[in-house]
């Protein structure tokens, strides 16, 4: 074959496709999917509600809200807090972002014990009957999610000490703190399905 | 021989190309490279479409004369259940993924996938899930028996009182299965939305492309609540919940509703980029532009939404509700529109074409005879007084057969014989493979028409033993069913000799317009690189002589310097 005729290739303004930057456009596709396991459980949660012929188990009536109620304050507005990481970052105060950052995750955690707490306190249990299974269900899967987003902010903890981290922008921190935003959406309807439907 | 149309010069005598298994070992590493993931998933998965054969073999055996004689009707629970899961989750979907790979990068001009390490990892939890779903087979108790589909209660029997059982095992291999095919999602819809060529806008894109998009969407919104009925039934078999026990207060009809939610739209997961295939193929073989272009664009999303809306067709008489009957009977019907649309597109795109009848043009062909025919029994199964007559029989399973293989795994083969001299540098037989076509396309018919008539005259399915009178419909199925087996052998033989040493491939054999064909044969690693073309008409010109991209000669000279 001949070679390339150098005049085709003057024409030619080659284009270029970055490899990265993708992240948070896949992070949001996933987000988004794993919203829909919840609606799923919320779904089925209130079919069941409105349609077994037994509810609530022998000898339960009802759930106590106290708790729970200062539980979802803590983690609603530990929201707040992790945007309150990001405006920090944003503006390069990067000690007073870890602090912020870091009182987000001891609220999370606040999160994790009072649930922890109050599932040690409950008198029915996973087998007791379609209540019991779908509120260890429900609450179960959401504190997996809070404790996978406690543990993700430790490593982005972990990792701002790393010199040069942000130098390609704060992918890591803004996703992390999406999760969290998301986790706590979620939790506020699980707290109207389950302990205000009541 | 019958390979022409291209220039004969290029075809040298056989010496290993960068495709050809002389590098096999890339194959089994976690290699991050779209298009050796792609064969990584099209190997795999016709390994089991091996596996799935044999079982189905089986059954065809068992069901070949009435009684029970082949083998233990218990057994043949197992068997079926095993088969559809086999063929569902390591043959259709793992295939569907490898053309993905194959063909997003290439035809949107992307050197590799978005999240490439995701990428090799999704397809690696194809062997963990295959071997968990094969580990059922040894579990005490045997292998999961409850169909495809679990229905408790049947699938919360455990006798043995095992804690690993076949259900158990088959559950755990079906949600890996989910969290793999979520990460393929995640990775292809970012690829399409992020990474497209310069120039190549929306209504630029290859119908392949729109059409892999619309499933993969349906692959985010469906598996998760799949998924949740899956850990559901989980608890219930193993951790004493009561969700779907009807002796505990559940609601066994809320697992159908699960399940089916996701497995309806799951069948245009699989038929889409079928679709996709025969929008390529026949403007290719036909030397004439897609007709209507972008309706069969957009009906690709419609088809996406109307999926999500008709799964209770499947419940019909399992206490649905009449007013939900109605409802689901009428949206059933609305999705025969934009499929219809399609339909007509290929046929307009048919008409008057200058046909050439290699063996992807007539698989395609006979896949589109056959959907056509499925479609005629798919509108009548939604007719609800029909379907209460004829659901749960031979019927449903010809149906399906008819959409499942005799559509979609034709739409399979099409596409593999018409990219296989693009990604492995060579040309296959088209000889062998107009064999492999004349007895895939005779055994398929053999084996699920007649079952047609066995399911109206009430021969129920999933059942070893059978009433006399259905007799002749299931010999003649059951020969049809070994036609079949035997037609793996004419394809197995063209697929191995002409990788190893069939003659090299040119870049564009067939003459089509798409960016993959201004790859050379095999695509280099990060396909264009660094030159990325600027898409600057619709796809298929065919005899509209306008060039695709910009420096369209620049492209075409490089490829076959290669
Ligand atoms: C070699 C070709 C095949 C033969 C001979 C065959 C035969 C059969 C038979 C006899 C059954 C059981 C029918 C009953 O309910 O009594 C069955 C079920 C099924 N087949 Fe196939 N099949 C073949 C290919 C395929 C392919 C390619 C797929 C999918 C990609 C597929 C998917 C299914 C599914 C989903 C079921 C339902 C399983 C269940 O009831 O749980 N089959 N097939
Ligand atoms: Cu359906």
């Amino acid at each position: 074959m001949t070679a390339v005729n150098p005049e085709v290739q003057l024409n030619h303004t080659p284009g270029h496709v970055k490899h990265d930057g993708h992240n948070m456009t896949g992070f949001v596709i996933f987000l988004c999917s794993e919203s829909v396991i919840f609606l799923a459980f919320f779904a089925g949660y209130a079919v069941l509600k409105l349609t077994a012929p037994q509810w609530l188990p022998d000898g339960v009536d009802g759930l106590e809200v106290r708790m729970p109620l200062i539980n979802s304050v803590v983690l609603v507005s530990s929201s707040f807090v992790a945007y309150g990481a990001e405006v920090c970052l944003h503006a390069r105060k990067l000690w007073r972002f870890r602090a912020v950052w870091l009182l987000t995750m001891a609220m999370g955690s606040y999160f994790i014990y009072g649930q922890y707490v109050e599932w040690s306190e409950l008198s029915f249990s996973l087998s007791s009957g379609v209540f019991g299974g779908l509120f260890y269900l429900l609450t179960g899967f959401h504190g997996l999610h809070v404790i996978t987003g406690v543990l993700l902010m430790g490593l982005m903890l972990f990792r701002s000490f790393k010199p040069g981290n942000y130098d390609k922008g704060e992918m890591g921190v803004a996703s992390v703190s999406l999760f969290w935003h998301f986790v706590d959406v979620i939790w506020i309807l699980l707290f109207l399905l389950i302990y205000v439907w009541q | 021989m019958t390979i022409t149309n291209y220039d004969p010069r290029i075809l040298k005598a056989p010496h290993p190309v960068p495709g050809a298994p002389d590098n096999w070992k890339r194959f089994f590493s976690f290699n991050t490279d779209a298009k050796v993931i792609g064969i990584q998933y099209i190997v795999t998965s016709l390994f089991f479409l091996l596996v799935g054969g044999l079982l189905a073999m089986i059954v065809r055996g068992e069901l070949i004369t009435p009684p029970a004689d082949l083998v233990d009707p218990s057994v043949y629970n197992g068997l079926y259940t095993m088969h559809g899961t086999v063929m569902l989750f390591l043959f259709l979907f793992p295939i569907l993924n490898g053309f993905n790979n194959l063909l997003i990068p290439t035809m949107i001009g992307a050197p590799d996938m978005a999240f490439p390490k995701l990428n090799a990892a999704a397809f690696w939890l194809v062997p963990v899930f295959a071997t968990v779903l094969m580990g059922s087979f040894f579990a005490p108790g045997g292998p999961a028996s409850s169909g495809w589909w679990s229905y408790p209660p049947m699938s919360l029997q455990n006798p043995l009182g095992h804690f690993i059982n076949g259900q158990f095992l088959w559950i755990l291999a079906v949600a890996l299965s989910g969290i793999s095919s979520i990460m393929g999602a995640v990775n292809f819809v970012t690829t399409i939305i992020r990474m497209r060529a310069p120039g190549m806008g929306f209504f630029k894109m290859p119908i392949f492309v729109w059409t892999a998009w619309a499933a993969q969407t349906i692959q985010l919104i469906g598996l998760p609540p799949l998924t949740g009925g899956a850990v559901m039934l989980l608890f219930d078999l193993s951790f004493g919940t009561s969700f779907f026990r009807p002796e505990g207060g559940g609601d066994p009809v809320l697992f159908q509703h699960f399940f089916w939610f996701y497995s309806h739209p799951a069948v245009y997961v699989l038929v889409l980029p079928v679709f996709g295939i025969f929008s390529e193929l026949f403007p290719v073989y036909a030397r004439k532009p897609l007709f209507g272009y972008k309706f069969v664009a957009i009906a690709s999303f419609g088809i996406t939404f109307l999926s999500m809306i008709v799964w209770a067709h499947h419940m019909f008489y399992t206490g649905t509700p009449n007013w939900m009957r109605h409802i689901f009977m009428f949206t059933t019907m609305l999705i025969a529109v934009p499929t219809g649309v399609k339909v007509f597109a290929w046929l307009g795109t048919l008409w008057q074409g200058n046909l050439r009848l290699n063996t992807p043009m007539l698989f395609c062909l006979g896949g589109l005879f056959n959907f056509i025919f499925a479609g005629i029994t798919g509108v009548m199964l939604a007719t609800v007084p029909i379907d209460i007559h004829v659901g749960n029989t031979a019927f449903v399973v010809a149906h399906f057969h008819y959409v499942i293989f005799n559509t979609i795994g034709f739409g399979v083969f099409a596409g593999i014989y018409h990219w296989f001299p693009k990604f492995t540098g060579r040309m296959y037989y088209e000889g062998l493979g107009k064999v492999h076509f004349v007895l895939t396309f005779i055994g398929a018919t053999l084996n699920w028409l007649p079952l047609h008539w066995a399911g109206l005259l009430g021969m129920p399915r999933r059942v070893a033993s059978y009433d006399p009178e259905f007799a002749i419909w299931n010999v003649l199925g059951s020969i049809g069913a070994f036609m079949l087996g035997v037609a793996s052998i004419p394809f197995i033989l063209n697929m191995v000799s002409s990788w190893a040493r069939g003659p090299q491939a040119p870049p564009n054999p067939w003459r089509a317009i798409g960016l993959e064909w201004l790859l050379p044969s095999p695509p280099p690693a990060e396909n264009f690189q660094d030159d990325i073309p600027t898409v600057i008409s619709e796809p298929y010109g065919y005899g509209l002589g306008h060039p695709l991209v910009e420096d369209e000669e620049f492209y075409v000279r490089r490829s076959l310097e290669a």
